[in-house]
């Protein structure tokens, strides 16, 4: 569907609802004092959340050949490997990120 | 000056993710007919990565807006655990304070989540990071497919990001119950619902597990509700 109205409403309507939901925290919860249980799971998210993303970014592999698997974990024991050795995130990441595309374009 | 030159430093790896996966998403929208300027529209304003990535196919099927925001519901779901996260950090943020909390994806949250820097090195990650996203997008919308050698794969410097702050926040905690709560909880609902479902009942999941944690831990919890329910 191309007509313009129909696009502006469905951005806006994607647009309100993302923004509603990042913001709900702050408009339920923002007030003077944050409830004692939002500040604990404030402090326990962080690293719940980015194990979830951890998940997330590794929602696609496949057990069915070694083509969806075996790149994916090589590159990302390389990441956290390297990171290990040198704390060097950005290094970390454009050697994992090379050394996958390697894999999945010219190995698997 | 500092402060730019650290935020820079920081969102390289989302430069590079964002770039390519912003022009995918532009070359999509191309594709599907549209002309750039609904492209950047999208990332400008809703500015969520796998939405807009999904919304292309619902945009030229015509679905419905109950039916978008039902979708960006379910999808985006997972940034309510951003906005609780960011609470205290993000308290006294003043003036930038709405823009930062708009600015909250996946990849910048992974970033300023751990409360380390300061509002200001915030508010130039986040700017950083939707500039890379608009750009993509726009060159994508514009271009097509013409980029002269294959970036298959490079969408996983997303992940690789992610696996730096995971290993990261590893090495600065001291309980490690919140992050295999994490990464366990979501495993094991990927493997029962499958990538598309697999989110809701983590957040699910890992909410229930952290405050039963936390009720082990002491006894003197308030009542309250959870505000994602």
């Amino acid at each position: 569907m191309n007509d313009p109205l129909y696009l502006a409403a469905a951005v806006a309507v994607m647009a309100l609802v993302t923004a509603a939901l990042r913001f709900a925290p702050f408009l339920l919860l923002g007030g003077r004092r944050t409830p004692r249980l939002a500040v604990y799971l404030g402090r326990v998210f962080p690293c719940a959340t980015v194990g979830m993303l951890v998940v997330y970014g590794l929602k696609d592999l496949s057990f069915a050949g070694a083509g969806g698997f075996v790149p994916q974990l090589l590159a990302g024991a390389l990441v956290v490997a390297s990171y290990l050795w040198k704390r060097n995130s950005l290094l970390s990441i454009v050697g994992g990120t090379a050394f996958y595309m390697v894999l999945v374009q010219t190995v698997f | 000056m500092q402060t730019v030159r650290n935020a820079f430093k920081s969102s390289l790896p989302v430069l590079a993710g964002y770039l390519v996966l912003g022009a995918g998403f532009g070359m999509m929208m191309k594709a599907a007919g549209y002309s750039p300027f609904w492209a950047l529209a999208m990332s400008v304003f809703v500015y969520a990565g796998s939405m807009q990535y999904a919304a292309v196919g619902l945009l030229s099927g015509g679905a419905s807006l109950v039916t978008l925001a039902l979708t960006t519901l379910m999808v985006n779901a997972r940034h309510l655990f951003y906005g609780i996260s960011m609470l205290e950090p993000y308290r006294k943020a003043g003036a930038a304070k709405p823009y930062l909390i708009f600015a909250l994806t996946d990849e910048t949250y992974s970033l300023v989540c751990d409360g380390r820097r300061s509002v200001r090195e915030c508010l130039l990650l986040s700017l950083f990071d939707q500039l890379y996203w608009v750009a993509g997008s726009v060159a994508g919308a514009l271009l097509g497919e013409v980029v002269p050698f294959s970036t298959q794969g490079v969408d996983f410097a997303l992940t690789a990001l992610f696996l730096t702050v995971f290993t990261d926040q590893w090495l600065h905690s001291k309980t490690h119950f919140p992050a295999l709560c994490g990464a366990g909880v979501s495993a094991v609902c990927l493997a029962v619902f499958g990538p598309d479902r697999f989110l809701l009942p983590a957040m699910a999941g890992i909410t229930a597990l952290l405050l039963a944690g936390s009720l082990g831990q002491k006894q003197d919890t308030r009542k309250e509700v959870t505000p994602d329910e």
